[in-house]
């Protein structure tokens, strides 16, 4: 074959939309948003009462929000190394690093469980104070996004297994990456900004 | 993104985090309190943050706009923490 006659690979521009499909990232906008309101009410509710919430801010566990920012942040990293494995045909290394990620999940659950356990047990709850109403309602929220992001990488993990995604098939398990990945973007602004800033 | 390229951005965010929290832990004693520290913080949030986006979410090499979303959505976010703390200061 006459190599002129062989078309130049296209020039690889930037690809017009992210990984995954459209939908999800449709989702993780409107997430990102209602995350952004209350985190903007956190930070405007602390201007009007600074007093109240430096000082409750030193009743949280902040090693306990650390850890738990170690374990999104690697949990993240697992599933971006899932992605990657599957996308050179990989599946059974994929599905390894989706255990992983799933393993980091959990470990935040159990984190967050033992920090809730012990307000619970100081008798803090909604009404307590402005402070702890945010803490709780901002905390307990991301909670149930890391719950549903966990049943995202378990249903990948499954079917990871199975060999259902491979190069030429990325369009679910980036889906549900992108959204375990949003889970993490969200903990990295809550973690300084309730457990830290003063 | 290739595997050592990953480990470097997971070993970043893990450095990043250990800054936040020696920040919330000793900050006082390295001097790094008040405006400085929430400046410092929001700083390694948003560095955090873009990697996160960029590397792992993979928007590094899509068009703009997206990039733009998610960047725009961190900085926005950012600029109003910045503005409730100096509300709280004045």
């Amino acid at each position: 074959m006459d190599p002129a006659s062989v078309p130049a690979p296209a020039s690889p521009g930037p690809a017009t939309a992210p990984p995954g499909d459209l939908a999800i990232w449709f989702f993780i906008l409107a997430e990102l948003l209602a995350f952004g309101v209350f985190f903007a009410a956190y930070a405007f509710a602390r201007a009007l009462n600074v007093a109240l919430f430096d000082t409750m801010q030193q009743t949280l566990d902040r090693q306990a929000g650390a850890l738990n920012t170690v374990l999104l942040i690697s949990g993240s990293a697992c599933v971006a190394r899932a992605v990657e494995a599957v996308g050179r045909a990989r599946s059974a290394t994929g599905a390894r690093w989706l255990l992983g990620g799933v393993a980091c999940g959990a470990g935040f659950l159990v984190v967050k469980g033992i920090e809730y356990a012990a307000k619970f047990e100081a008798g803090i709850n909604l009404s307590t104070n402005t402070f702890y109403m945010f803490y709780l309602s901002l905390t307990f929220f991301h909670f149930m996004h890391v719950i549903l992001g966990m049943v995202i990488l378990v249903a990948l993990w499954v079917k990871t297994r199975q060999g259902a995604y491979g190069p030429a098939d990325m369009n679910g398990i980036e889906s549900g990456a992108a959204y375990w990945h949003m889970v993490d973007l969200v903990w990295i602004v809550l973690f300084p900004l309730v457990y830290v800033m003063r | 993104m290739n595997t050592r390229q990953l480990n470097t951005v997971w070993a970043i965010l893990l450095v990043a985090t250990l800054a936040t929290w020696t920040i919330g832990e000793v900050g006082k004693h390295l001097g790094i309190a008040g405006p400085p520290a929430m400046l410092t913080l929001l700083a390694i949030s948003f560095v955090k943050g873009r990697l996160v986006v960029l590397d792992f979410m993979g928007l590094r090499g899509v068009k703009f706009f997206w990039r733009g979303l998610l960047i725009g959505w961190l900085l926005l976010v950012s600029a109003l923490i910045a503005t409730a703390y100096w509300i709280a200061l004045t």
